[in-house]
């Protein structure tokens, strides 16, 4: 193996076969180079799923109204259902152990106007509960607080790209922002995982909300929290138990599947972590497909090479080289041009990567990388089935009675 | 230095059998210049081949410079060609991507020499055949008599006992295939026992013993007045 000798002899023979040794070193390169590429880009689609997907909290139920599709009690069906501030305090009186926060929303859409700027923003009226369900990250001032809340204050905390639209370098803490024709002071500015849209919002009271639409207590959507101690089954149960509760306060046909609908966050997460899976399972899918199509191209160009060299093995043997040694010559050869292209092309494939990082994010492909243990293994099986598919051929050579190689073609 | 008793050889041709040389007996004597005649599917090839162990024989005795050759596996095989023989084909069989000299030094690197050895060596087996000068061109900057120099000059770079020239003119002129022979005749007259299969009459009479092979038979063994290629070059 360490024969100088034989090294010299190898050397030389790719020294003068530069197409041969340029085509197989190339189909090695470029299956890895392609390999590390998609299966990189491939993890870039799974960071950027896990971003769109899993920033919001999994404990959590959306309660929304809706129609009633049976008569009951007396009421037709069609019947439209809506929530109260009543409904608010009845859910955090009767479901002490499950409840954790418990937050309304009022979603409007407003003009909203700061000097000259004016533009249209989503409005959300909540209670403070809110900032842990969305997983909001203050950034500047405050969040909204009880006071704000029992006071009907007239106070906004605003998304990031709110506040870079309309305010521009500006401060915009106690400054007062022009929505739908009522002044608030900004009191926050916030920041969340969710993307450029959940950063166009702005949070007010719920209370501040009703106020403003001739002080009703209507509420939109509630939102509530349950701690994660009691699991999956547990959410199911609480779910399950706040249905029946609000069927019978609000006078829906306990098997009416109309009149209350609820979200469970829980149902998301794993349907989601399932997606995410399946986006794992296409990635490595991917990947072994380019990884056996590289294997592929590789055995194709040993067999071809040892095909060409048939003649030269032939003359080889009848001057006296054993199988050993023919065999030993071209695995040899095989596998050091294997191992130096294969390199490269991992190392070429990791340092556009590397330079792409967050280039593609338009293309929902963000950080794509490969983690070396994957590319430096991806790289062995590769080299190693290069070696394989040289060896088959080449013992079928060495085997070839010289005058079998040697006859006049 | 060559015995063979009795050889027979058959090839498989799908279900039925050709059987090509029907008990050969044949000996050669140490410095001995042979030519083997015949036509063609008269099994000369094949008795060459088997003398030179790049085939193995169905049946009968072989024995090369007393060493009895049998139950060869392809590595001894290899060993005993590297040994024993050296080979001049028709087609030259040169290694197209070596140089003279490498080609040259290909039989002294499976003998194991250093590489500053095979270089002197070869270059003077070169110097040999009068292609010094052309050392570091390729066969394809070659004429065919020139590649059929520098085959012969592998061939005896291993110093081998028998040297075997399978219709070493087959691809040649004329002229340049008296002036090989030439070569061959004074490679001869050093002492080398040479072995040429050839379907050429002249240049069977350049020989001084011509074997006649027909149908796997030998129908004529005789001592001719060697003629010498010098007169022609």
């Amino acid at each position: 193996m360490f024969s100088r000798d034989r090294w010299q002899e190898i050397f030389e023979t790719i020294r003068k076969n530069k197409l041969r040794t340029f085509l197989s070193g190339f189909t090695v390169a470029l299956g890895i180079f392609i390999f590390v590429i998609l299966f990189g880009l491939g993890n870039g689609l799974k960071n950027t799923f896990a971003e769109f997907f899993m920033d919001d909290s999994t404990n959590t139920l959306w309660l929304n109204p809706g129609k009633t599709t049976k008569p009951y009690k007396g009421f037709k069906k069609d019947r439209r259902i809506e929530f109260d501030n009543t409904d608010l305090a009845d859910i955090k009186a009767n479901f002490p152990f499950y409840l954790e926060t418990i937050t309304p929303r009022i979603t409007r859409s407003a003009l909203v106007k700061y000097k000259n700027e004016s533009d249209n923003y989503t409005t959300r009226g909540i209670s403070p509960a809110n900032q842990d369900v969305e997983k909001s990250i203050l950034m500047e001032g405050r969040f909204l607080n009880a006071r704000d809340i029992s006071e009907k204050t007239k106070v906004v905390v605003i998304g990031r790209l709110v506040a870079e639209d309309l305010f521009k370098n500006e401060n915009p803490i106690g400054k007062y922002l022009d929505i739908g024709s009522v002044m608030f002071r900004v009191v926050g500015v916030f920041q969340d995982s969710g993307g450029d849209r959940e950063e166009r919002v702005i949070f007010m009271p719920f209370t501040t909300r009703q106020l403003i639409e001739k002080n009703n207590d209507k509420v939109d959507q509630i939102v509530v929290t349950f701690p994660p101690r009691i699991g999956h089954a547990g959410s199911l149960a609480f779910e399950k138990k706040l249905r029946l509760f609000l069927k019978q306060k609000k006078s829906v046909d306990p098997t009416d599947s109309g009149g209350i609908y609820i979200r469970n966050a829980a149902d998301n997460f794993k349907r989601n972590q399932q997606f995410a899976e399946v986006l794992q399972l296409i990635v490595t899918f991917v990947g072994l497909g380019t990884l056996i199509a590289g294997i592929i191209g590789i055995s194709n160009i040993m067999v071809f090479v040892v095909k060409e060299r048939t003649k030269e093995l032939g003359i080889r043997k009848a001057l006296g080289a054993t199988p050993r040694s023919v065999i030993q010559l071209i695995l040899q050869e095989s596998i050091f041009i294997t191992l130096i292209s294969g390199y490269i092309g991992m190392l070429l494939g990791i340092l556009l990567l590397k330079n792409i990082g967050l280039k593609l994010e338009d293309f929902f492909i963000k950080n794509p990388y490969i983690d070396n243990g994957t590319a430096l293994w991806a790289t062995f099986i590769l080299v190693l089935f290069g070696a394989i598919a040289g060896y088959i051929p080449a013992k079928r050579a060495a085997k070839i009675k010289p005058i079998i190689a040697l006859r006049d073609a | 230095m060559i015995k063979i008793n009795n050889l027979h050889k058959s090839y498989k041709m799908g279900s039925s059998s050709l059987h090509v040389l029907k008990g050969i007996d044949f000996n050669v004597k140490d410095g001995e210049l042979v030519a083997i005649m015949g036509s063609s599917g008269s099994g000369k090839s094949t008795l060459l081949n088997i003398v030179g162990m790049l085939d193995i024989a169905d049946k009968g005795v072989y024995e090369l410079d007393g060493v009895p050759i049998e139950n060869l596996d392809e590595t001894k095989a290899a060993q005993y060609r590297n040994k024993f023989l050296g080979f001049v084909f028709q087609s030259f069989n040169l290694i197209n991507y070596k140089s003279a000299l490498e080609n040259v030094a290909l039989p002294l690197y499976y003998q194991g020499l250093k590489r500053k050895d095979r270089q002197e060596k070869s270059l003077s087996y070169l110097e040999k055949v009068g292609l010094k000068d052309w050392a570091t061109h390729l066969p394809s900057e070659l004429s065919g008599g020139q590649k059929q120099r520098v085959a012969i000059a592998r061939a005896l770079a291993s110093q081998p006992k028998v040297l075997l020239a399978d219709e070493p003119t087959g691809a040649l002129d004329t002229k340049t295939s008296y002036e090989v022979m030439d070569l061959i005749q004074q490679i001869n007259q050093e002492g080398k026992t040479i072995l040429v299969v050839t379907h050429e009459p002249d240049i069977a009479n350049m020989c001084q013993r011509v074997v006649k092979l027909k149908d796997g038979v030998i129908v004529e063994d005789k001592k001719v007045e060697q003629v010498l290629a010098a007169q022609y070059v």
